[in-house]
């Protein structure tokens, strides 16, 4: 099969439900696999942080939610542009899909970052740079998820939605740099995270396996939710009947 | 819509649809005029809220000014196509056999007049209400002059989104704040430097560039979010 034909054929919620059963258990076991071993690794094997003692080991955990956090914004932006061009459904359901994942893993960094700088930094809360984009992130998903509720017919909600997360995704870059630069202006040298950039392998391998874990445990809940989402809006179809009816396809 | 608005040139049509907006805006001028209410009535509340300190306000004024005029932005959006909306102007104006670009730009245009333009003028008083320094006066008017156009075109994004939702304001704000968020830093930033006495010509190009990359990019997500909302 050509890519060419691949694309042709994703438009097709049905192919892709036929076809995407294998992948959410691919997925869903790599994760489970990647993601006990990475955080038994990290949290049990990897040495202490020479400065941070144990507490650094929250990395596993956060470093890998943020960065799915971001990632998962950045596939809106891009379902979002296809859904406009092509009006392909699946986009749609991407779309969908992703808003409640993308905004539980913000969250998640949110916190786990408000856990970590107690014990470092002396404060739940601090306007730190990145702090403050992600909070921007949060904000971002969570208009992405009323204005999905607000707006009554679907297939207007989903490409409203499509809208908003193109726009949000050429905005990222520019509320990043804004907000870094808006740290140079504000703080001196009050906070310095671990003076070592570069962490021993001991240390940023399991966390590299931690981050793989999220992407399948991110790979396994968007397919889940795609094939849930298709059976809901497709019920009314003649072949989600019959798969209701008994005969697996 | 006749055939002379399909055809006519893109100059003629835009000074039309200018001059169609501002008159209409004229003559309901009350309603155009409550952001500029409301972001004065605000200050006053900033100031009271204060105790009325010079050296507090003055401090926060910057914040005070920049936050304020988001805001008052943010309110006057909601009525930025409702009315249009409801008398079925818009859907006219979306059987146009031709890009809508410069329509909207037209409204945004107009919009911006009452809103971006008319608190930059007014932004003096605004200032010395706060107790801003004199000499950040006129970074403070450049920054308005140079960021509002951003505003209110990300703002008519928004606005265009919601316009068919019953209760669109909150969501509206929900939508647009976080997007102003690089305006604001970069606006208020600028008025900062101003005050401690050092350069800011860095922000005002930021500013500049941000409302340049608006000005290509909103008219055409506004277009794809009116033909949305007027599907529903």
């Amino acid at each position: 099969m050509t890519l060419k034909e691949f694309w042709h054929r994703l438009g097709s919620p049905r192919w892709f439900y036929q076809i995407s059963g294998p992948f959410g258990w691919v997925f869903g076991s790599l994760a489970m696999a990647l993601l006990v071993i990475g955080t038994y690794w990290g949290l049990a094997v990897a040495p202490p942080d020479y400065q941070q003692g144990n507490s650094f080991r929250i990395i596993y955990v956060h470093v890998p939610s943020a960065i799915l956090a971001q990632s998962a914004y950045m596939l809106m932006g891009a379902a979002g542009l296809v859904l406009l061009v092509w009006r392909m459904k699946l986009a749609d359901m991407v779309l969908a899909a992703t808003v409640p994942f993308g905004m539980s893993m913000t969250a998640l960094a949110l916190f786990t970052g408000a856990v970590w700088g107690k014990p470092t930094w002396g404060a739940w809360w601090v306007w730190d740079a990145r702090t403050t984009s992600m909070l921007v992130l949060l904000f971002l998903y969570i208009g992405l998820y009323a204005l999905r509720q607000a707006v009554p017919r679907q297939e207007a909600a989903g490409r409203a939605c499509a809208v908003l997360a193109v726009v949000g995704v050429v905005n990222i870059p520019i509320i990043k740099y804004s907000v870094d630069w808006w740290l140079t202006l504000h703080q001196g040298a009050t906070f310095k995270l671990t003076e070592s950039p570069s962490m021993p392998p001991e240390m940023w391998l399991p966390l590299l396996v931690n981050v793989l874990g999220f992407y399948c445990f991110f790979g396994a809940n968007l397919v889940g939710r795609l094939r849930l989402e298709i059976l809901r809006r497709e019920h009314g179809t003649a072949w989600v009947q019959e798969l209701m009816a008994g005969g697996r396809t | 819509m006749n055939g002379g608005l399909a055809t006519a040139k893109p100059g003629t049509l835009f000074i039309a649809q200018l001059r169609r907006e501002l008159t209409s805006t004229l003559r309901s001028l009350a309603e155009a005029l409550n952001p500029l209410v409301f972001l004065f009535l605000a200050i006053t509340l900033f100031a009271l809220g204060a105790g009325g300190d010079p050296e507090t306000l003055g401090a926060y004024a910057p914040a005070i000014i920049w936050v304020l005029v988001l805001l008052a932005n943010q309110l006057s959006l909601e009525a930025m196509f409702r009315r249009d909306f409801e008398d079925g102007t818009l859907e006219q104006l979306l059987l146009l056999a031709r890009p809508l670009f410069i329509p909207i730009l037209a409204k945004v245009c107009a919009q911006w007049c009452v809103t971006g333009l008319a608190m930059t003028l007014l932004s003096p008083i605004a200032a010395m209400m706060l107790y801003l320094p004199l000499d950040a006066l006129g970074v403070t008017m450049l920054t308005l002059l140079t960021g509002s156009p951003a505003i209110t075109l990300i703002g008519a994004v928004g606005a265009a989104l919601t316009v068919g939702l019953r209760r669109g304001g909150v969501l509206l704000a929900l939508l647009v704040l976080p997007l102003f968020v690089p305006t604001l830093i970069f606006g208020a930033g600028a008025i900062m430097q101003a005050v401690a006495g050092m350069g800011t010509s860095a922000q005002i190009y930021w500013l500049m560039a941000i409302s340049m990359l608006s000005l290509t990019i909103g008219p055409f997500a506004v277009q794809a979010a009116l033909r949305i909302s007027l599907e529903q």
